[in-house]
């Protein structure tokens, strides 16, 4: 099958292409030199004055797995209203913040998005999240597995075994067919089991001698490193949502300092003392830290005032909002290796804190210098719905727009915020980068995030308009594998995905040490904790090293 | 020559062991060890012999059968799709799908079980935990209205009570447990303390075990049959408890105010966490009824008693639960999955399946198969056929296919289904 894509303006970063007019030729799924095509039996596309670009990149979403589905269960109210009718052979289901799995494919196909990284399973429950993502098409996926408090990793810190925590990380990641490693709260999950928590990176882990959050992290980083994982360590920090974060971040990152991780979310942990309980945004303080040191990337988690469903690993922040936000809430925690929790919440622009956060969101955006570095994410849905991209995009091109937004938000949060002073403009060029091409470049995906010879032919085509909400919610044409999936927005085609992990090699000794391990700390056999990759549809691997 | 099988799982109840060791020779059982003896029977009973699907009580071939079963379903304005428990994921994602195809209302066991569970979980969240941390942490055990000494032979051993983890080392004798009950059941001789509600009286008691958490005196001595003072013994033992954990049951779910009962424990835990880290875990039954709640939330949004009559899915336990949709006389025909309404449905649900038309899969005999009009003599997940299975904590755990019988799963019958019914 061969498909032609002509006359557009091509938005190709990783190429170095800024809207200059070019074709795009795809074969059997993947951009091609023109000169291998035959132009008369090819599908061509008039891309003529449309914007040509590869198909959105999601680092940091959480779509699928045990704590989504009890979301899911958890807000039958939120799916009210928010039907997808069925359509010919294209699933029903409902959207909201915590849309089924068929929707949440579709949904993102119809934004332009073609590739999807889950945000964080805990390792017992990766069979669970693989069978939601077989129900998920339109989307290559992968699956960042929590670690930052495994008991067996921590252990190994404990007893000054770095290469032990390095073989099982190995062995984890194959075995849960996980794409990269993600860190939650480290430490202060396992504290949280015993009603605790951590608030500096030097406090102790109950029950391991000497682990502290901080070891825990530059472990981890280690171990990543040995591996040569395609991605880097991705970290959620300690004190999430409290005004010590910034502090905690910043020192988290010079921890790191010169050294290849990814900070997510980062909006939820920026934040300082302020007066009257409400936090102080920090935003310049912790751009300043990213600024500073070309290694790291982050995503920025956007909150989008509405209704969102906070889901984090994060077990002791879960309960902490539970507690300042009354209402439902869910906890879990998983043996040995992890925990959780859910909380409904409705930001709102006239609520301090939630104002707040919206600004600090779009202060770090637009602090931080380099667009290869920031991500555009909600952290969906904690932040928002990722069906809310446009609108943040809108607010990061549009600077008249933002200053709007700004004046309707309650005057506590306006006080002493940048936003105001910050005239700086996204380009198309710069959102093609912090929704495609470095994300991808972050995750070490070879073949997305760009349109050159190799490239998965993964493309959204938008009519440039004015408004840029509108322009970026309903692409002209999205093609996955070079097969057309959406027209104006709408859903024409379901096709499968893939399934991108991580099998780097490790010393077989360690399983039988892992073996005798599963004996004392599991309630599940070792011979069935193991997601095999013919369990799982599409599974693809990525090379290491 | 026999073969043992190591650490199969078994598909019989909620709590999904993993350990058993099967023998088998030539397609079939010998020998399980492990097993409890609802285990064993799941193995040693079955009866791998080949099948024929029957029409009407007649034996027809597959390609018949499957015609037939269509038939049925494109004539039907309001078909029911239900059961679903005792199959594995990967066929329950197919029964949604049918159902999403056909305009179907699609129900599990959990609205005749643990659906006020759901409900109210839905309304006040629900804190929960593995059940490995239950072995590993919990010093403080309550049972309230479940008897896993008869419905979960190894609960205790394996999980709960007598299990030996990391800070239990001396299993029993590192816990205190607790049985509610309006019984003394089996599970309630082997606490150290028997709370004896009278019947009905739930939700007084759960409700003064909040106020006594929240430092309130009940200005009452006896509340639903029990004294204040044993609730207040065991209030203070839970706030001071390294990790608590209540399992509960159908005496919760299905007595007087259901999911208000179970909303009050859920709450009551919620607020314990306040003093001391407390979690719950309802003590689910079928070996998948876990998972259909879970394949039915990530395909509807909704766990139980769904409708897809309007094009996409709507939630209305009541009305789209089966029992329901069968005493209202509200559904045509039938397809029954994995389960047997027929023998425990209220007699006005179960009667209307003898009349409706109904498509039965099933590896064994039931009553409801007995009135089938299509018969689909399935696999058996976890026996002849590989699958995935959802522990009552929600751990999914592969099921072994130990015995190959040739005969086709749930999940195959269903995909032809999918492909037979009008577009």
């Amino acid at each position: 099958m061969m498909l032609g894509i002509v006359g557009g303006r091509v938005y190709d970063p990783c190429n170095g292409r800024d809207g200059e007019v070019a074709d795009v030729w795809v074969k059997d799924g993947r951009v091609v030199e023109a000169a291998t095509i035959d132009r008369e039996r090819a599908e061509i596309v008039d891309a003529a004055g449309l914007v040509v670009m590869p198909g959105g990149v999601e680092i940091h979403s959480h779509l699928v797995g045990a704590k989504v589905n009890s979301g899911r269960k958890l807000r039958p109210e939120d799916h009210r209203g928010n039907e997808r009718v069925r359509a010919g052979a294209f699933r029903s289901g409902v959207g909201g913040t915590v849309p089924t799995t068929y929707v949440s494919g579709y949904l993102y196909s119809e934004m332009g998005y073609t590739t999807i990284m889950e945000a964080a399973t805990a390792p017992l429950v990766a069979r669970h999240t693989h069978e939601e993502l077989e129900d998920m098409p339109n989307l290559d996926k992968g699956v960042f597995i929590t670690m930052g408090n495994n008991h067996f990793i921590m252990q190994a810190v404990s007893e000054g075994r770095p290469e032990m925590a390095r073989d099982y990380v190995a062995w984890l990641l194959k075995a849960t067919k996980g794409y990269a490693i993600k860190l939650v709260n480290p430490g202060g999950v396992e504290n949280w089991k015993w009603g605790k928590n951590v608030s500096e990176l030097d406090d102790p882990v109950i029950g391991y001698e000497g682990v502290t959050p901080r070891k825990i992290v530059e472990t981890l980083a280690w171990v990543n490193e040995e591996l040569g994982l395609p991605h880097v360590p991705h970290i959620h920090g300690i004190n999430l949502g409290r005004s010590t974060s910034a502090r905690t971040t910043v020192e988290t990152m010079k921890t790191l300092a010169g050294r290849r991780a990814h900070y997510c979310h980062l909006q939820f942990l920026s934040y300082g003392e302020g007066p009257r309980h409400v936090n102080k945004g920090e935003a310049a303080a912790v751009a300043a830290a990213v600024n500073a040191d070309p290694a790291m990337t982050v995503d920025v988690g956007q909150i989008v005032f509405g209704q969102a469903t906070t889901m984090t690993s994060d077990g002791p922040l879960q309960y902490s909002l539970h507690q300042t936000a009354g209402g439902r809430w869910m906890n879990d925690d998983v043996e040995s290796e992890s925990g959780g929790g859910i909380v409904p919440i409705t930001y709102k622009r006239t609520n301090p804190v939630n104002a707040t956060m919206w600004r600090t969101g779009l202060e770090i955006f637009l602090l931080v210098e380099d667009p290869w570095r920031v991500f555009l994410t909600t952290d969906h849905p904690n932040g928002g719905r990722f069906t809310s991209y446009p609108q943040v995009i809108r607010l990061l091109m549009d600077r008249a727009y933002r200053e709007e937004t700004f004046a309707g938000i309650h005057a506590r949060a306006r006080k002493g915020a940048l936003l105001p002073e910050l005239e700086r403009e996204y380009s198309l060029y710069d959102i093609a980068v912090i929704t495609r091409a470095g994300p991808a470049r972050a995750l070490g995906l070879e073949t997305k995030g760009h349109l050159g010879v190799g490239a998965d032919a993964d493309i959204a085509i938008y009519a440039e308009q004015d408004d840029k909400e509108a322009m970026f919610a309903k692409p002209r044409y999205v093609f996955k594998d070079g097969v057309l999936v959406a027209r104006d927005g709408v859903l024409v085609a379901e096709v499968p995905g893939r399934t991108f992990y991580v099998a780097p090699p490790y010393d077989p000794a360690i399983e039988d040490e892992i073996r005798a391990y599963f004996e004392r700390a599991y309630t599940v056999a070792y011979e069935n904790y193991a997601v095999l990759a013919g369990d799982v549809a599409g599974a693809e691997p990525v090379a290491c090293g | 020559m026999s073969t043992v099988l190591e650490h199969v799982a078994c598909p019989f109840c909620g709590c999904v062991c993993d350990d058993i060791a099967v023998e088998v020779d030539g397609g079939r059982v010998l020998k399980v060890k492990r097993a409890c003896t609802s285990g064993q029977g799941v193995f040693m009973e079955y009866d791998p012999s080949p099948r024929l699907p029957r029409v009407r009580g007649a034996e027809v071939d597959w390609d018949v059968a499957v015609a037939e079963a269509a038939a049925i379903l494109d004539a039907s304005d309001s078909p029911l799709i239900y059961g679903l428990s005792s199959s594995a994921s990967e066929a329950q994602r197919k029964a949604v799908a049918l159902a999403d195809r056909l305009g179907a209302v699609i129900d599990s066991t959990s609205s005749v079980c643990h659906g006020p569970t759901g409900l109210a979980m839905q309304a006040v969240g629900e804190p929960t935990c593995t059940l490995g941390e239950v072995r590993d942490r919990a010093d403080v055990l309550v049972f309230w209205g479940c008897n896993p000494d008869q419905s979960h032979l190894r609960h205790l051993a394996r999980y709960s009570a007598n299990a030996r983890g990391a800070l239990t080392p001396n299993g029993r004798g590192d816990r205190t447990v607790y049985v509610v009950d309006v019984r003394e059941t089996g599970t309630a001789k082997k606490a150290d303390h028997f709370l004896q509600v009278a019947p009905g009286c739930d939700y007084e008691v759960l409700t003064t075990l909040r106020l006594l958490v929240q430092g309130g005196e009940p200005d009452v001595d006896v509340v639903g049959g029990i004294p204040v003072a044993d609730l207040t013994e065991l209030v203070e033992r839970l706030k001071a408890c390294r990790y608590g954990v209540f399992f509960m049951g159908m005496g919760l779910t299905m007595t007087a105010a259901r999911q208000l009962n179970v909303a009050e424990l859920f709450t009551l835990v919620a607020e314990l966490n306040a003093f001391a880290r407390c979690s719950v875990i309802p003590m689910r039954g079928h070996g998948n009824v876990t998972g259909a709640d879970q394949v039915l939330t990530w395909t509807s949004g909704y766990p139980f008693a769904v409708s897809y009559a309007r094009g996409y899915p709507q939630f209305s336990p009541g009305e789209f639960s089966a029992v329901d949709m069968l005493a209202r006389r509200a559904a045509d025909a039938a397809l029954i999955l994995a389960s047997d309404p027929g023998a425990h449905f209220p007699r006005a649900a179960a009667a209307v399946l003898e009349e409706i038309p109904t498509i039965v899969l099933d590896h064994g005999p039931s009553v409801t198969a007995g009135h089938a009009t299509v018969l689909f003599p399935t696999a058996a997940y976890g026996v002849d056929a590989a699958g995935t299975a959802y522990r009552m904590d929600n751990v999914p755990i592969p099921l072994s296919q130990v015995i190959e019988t040739g005969r086709p799963t749930d999940e195959d019958i269903l995909g032809r289904l999918i492909e037979a019914v009008r577009p």
